[in-house]
């Protein structure tokens, strides 16, 4: 039991992340279904600097560096969004799934050149092992393992909840998603409250990245990319309806779905049961599929999303 | 002079030029990333890419056979292609033709492998298999308003561990070697009948799969222009609303355009599968045959036949990236500029609006006419 509370603490502060990423995305008005990459390019980055840490750098200082490189990473990424879609005006589904497949040939070519370098060309594997990095993160207590990802995922959501709310910028941002025309026709600059939520989306998507690989993990594939766990984020934000404080409660049931095909073979009744181990890893994506199935039909997204601001338009 | 401006202002020109840049770009782009990888081998490399498996130009049967499996390839890329720009027209992005694809690999192989059927009856299962799936991202949609491309990646990951279960189990999957029987020595009935193959250096994958490709490419043509189900389909999907005004019935179009797209795609799957060239090996990623799709769709200028051109350019390449030398650069060097020709092809529409722009003002009442037809035409890609 303890170890699904922890897989489930882990699964839900990437989901919460990456989510309220999406969610401040779309409330500005552009669809970002490029998160999976942008979680690539932070998990990279923040793997990049575990790696290349040195041996006595303090546990502190690694925990700073890897989620700010990773949060960097992850802006820097949303940017390739964020000019195709803003300024030129390109489609934002084919922008977003460009990205993705970017981020992972990106990852792949990049880690496979780094690996090879590194071992004088013995190893030409995509593969990063960054176990001391991966040590830095726990707090051990009596009962479950915590981990400092888990606290920051923690704080940024309170954060993200009163900007959201009670922030004259979040008032701003949400009415570039709902209506820009009225929103430019009141002085506020339309491309640069869309730049600023697809920034944070980067921003928050890329430490989505990083906890996703080296929360439960030491090593990494980086072919894999990050295997739809972008994609469930915006089942989440969807089933969140866009609201931070729902998209925190959605993002912990789904957590708990995806947690049981980890932890399965630890709970007896369920190993017992004569399932696949696969069966485990559809679940989470029957659950959202149905889910998203009842709340879709009342779904309140922002109107204007995915429709490139042209000033001209009336 | 007039002549000419008329020349590039013809839509058809433009989307073949703004093609043709985005290749362009992305293989400077790729020779770039060669240059900062490894500066010393970089022309080699991307000449490797370039010339392909035309180094073998002397020999005029190895370069045929080669030429054959190239061509096997590409032929189940195209229809994945063909199957997301069928979709497209009707205003829906089906990413979960990669799952579309799985799901035919499933039927295609479970049908061959484990139940000895003939190739035909293989082929229909995977069509049908194909198609449940895009209906269930269709019934979604259309009943249940769920985004069709949230759905369709849901599906996508049910569909590739569906395929992992199924065939991963003895009856398909020779437990030894960890991928599926080959389907020449178990089920030679289930073999795609061959063709061409004297042509092709006695490569023995060249099946009925090149032909049929390109009958469906030009069926889809004909479907989407020539009919009033096609006619229907891009009403709506220019304008959703406009559509059911006009008496349209805009869901069963929905849940029909992915039924459609669906089946192209699991036709997809049993064209590669059938050949016996590919075997099934569990995987932990969805198949990228449907993403690349995307790719070859846009970069062909969503035109069915433009698609053929863009499918055979993207295997190319993709191909070519096992011709680099591997002491220095790894293949996925290909994948890498293929993302950046399909990022590339976003900014295809400001591209066009870049060659459309009104010229000098002249009169006002003139520029305003010649604004909206550049608008109009955009609209229309």
């Amino acid at each position: 039991m303890a170890l699904l509370i922890q897989y489930t603490l882990i699964s839900s502060a990437v989901l919460i992340l990456v989510a309220l990423g999406g969610m401040f995305s779309e409330r500005s008005g552009i669809i970002n279904l490029g998160l999976e990459g942008i979680m690539v390019f932070g998990a990279m980055a923040g793997a990049m600097v575990m790696v290349l840490a040195p041996a006595d750098m303090p546990k502190g200082l690694i925990v700073v560096l890897t989620i700010g490189a990773a949060a960097l990473a992850g802006m820097l990424s949303s940017l390739l969004i964020a000019v195709a879609c803003i300024n030129f005006k390109a489609d934002q589904t084919l922008v977003g799934t460009a990205v993705n497949m970017l981020a992972t040939a990106a990852a792949t070519v990049i880690i496979k050149a780094f690996n090879t370098v590194r071992s004088n060309g013995t190893d030409f594997s995509a593969k990063l092992d960054y176990n001391r990095g991966y040590k830095a993160f726990i707090i051990h207590t009596k009962y479950i393992d915590f981990n400092w990802f888990e606290v920051v995922a923690l704080v940024l959501l309170i954060v993200a909840t009163i900007v959201f709310y009670k922030t004259k910028f979040a008032l701003r941002l949400r009415a570039c998603g709902e209506h820009p025309q009225a929103a430019d026709s009141v002085g506020i600059n339309v491309y640069a409250m869309r730049y600023a939520g697809v920034l944070i989306s980067g921003f928050l998507a890329g430490i989505g990245g990083i906890i996703y690989i080296a929360a439960a993990n030491s090593t990494w594939h980086f072919d894999y990319g990050v295997a739809g766990a972008g994609f469930l984020a915006l089942a989440v934000m969807i089933f969140g309806q866009w609201k931070p404080e729902r998209i925190a409660w959605s993002a912990v049931l789904f957590a708990v779905f995806r947690s049981l095909s980890n932890v399965y073979t630890a709970i007896g009744f369920l190993h017992a049961l004569p399932i696949s181990g696969t069966v485990y890893n559809m679940f989470p994506y029957i659950v959202s599929l149905i889910v998203l199935a009842f709340t879709s039909k009342n779904s309140r997204a922002p109107k204007a999303e995915g429709i490139p601001y042209d000033k001209g338009a009336r | 002079m007039e002549e000419k401006i008329s020349f590039f202002r013809r839509p058809a020109v433009q989307t073949i030029l703004a093609s043709v840049l985005c290749a362009v770009l992305g293989i400077l782009l790729g020779y770039i990333i060669l240059l900062t990888m490894n500066a010393e081998h970089a022309t080699e490399g991307i000449s490797a890419i370039l010339t392909n498996f035309f180094k073998f130009s002397g020999n005029t049967k190895v370069l045929m056979k080669y030429m054959g499996s190239f061509l096997v390839k590409s032929m189940p890329l195209i229809l994945c292609a063909e199957a997301i720009l069928f979709a497209y027209k009707a205003g829906l992005f089906n990413i979960g033709a990669a799952g579309q694809y799985t799901v035919g690999i499933i039927a295609s192989l479970y049908t061959s492998l484990a139940l000895g059927w003939n190739w035909f009856f293989c082929v229909l299962a995977a069509v049908a298999a194909g198609a449940l799936w895009g209906c269930i991202a269709g019934v979604f949609k259309a009943f249940f308003n769920v985004n069709e491309v949230i759905a369709g990646i849901m599906l996508n990951w049910i569909g590739l561990y569906l395929c992992n279960i199924i065939l991963g189990g003895a009856k398909c999957m020779d437990q030894t070697k960890s991928e599926t029987f080959d389907i020449m020595a178990t089920n030679p009935s289930a073999v795609l009948p061959a063709f061409m193959t004297e042509f092709f250096g006695g490569n023995k994958y060249t099946t009925i799969a090149i032909p049929l490709t390109i009958i469906i490419a030009i069926l889809i043509l004909v479907v989407l222009n020539k009919t009033t189900f096609g006619y229907e389909l891009k009403a709506t999907g220019h304008n959703k609303e406009a559509a059911k005004y006009a008496g349209m019935n805009a869901k069963r179009n929905i849940v029909l355009t992915l039924v459609i797209s669906g089946a192209i795609s699991g036709f997809a799957a049993s064209q590669l599968y059938l050949t016996g060239m590919e075997h099934y090996t569990i995987s932990a990623s969805v198949p990228g045959m449907g993403f690349s799709g995307i790719a070859v769709a846009f970069l062909g200028g969503l035109h069915p036949i433009g698609t053929i051109f863009a499918g055979l350019f993207v295997e190319y390449i993709t191909l070519g990236g096992q011709y680099l030398n591997t002491n220095y650069y790894n293949p996925q060097v290909a994948d890498l500029v293929i993302a950046i020709i399909i990022y590339l092809c976003g900014f295809v529409l400001f591209f066009k609006s870049f060659i459309n722009r009104p010229g000098k003002v002249k009169v006002n009442a003139n520029a305003e006419p010649a604004n909206t037809s550049a608008k109009a035409e955009e609209k229309e890609v």
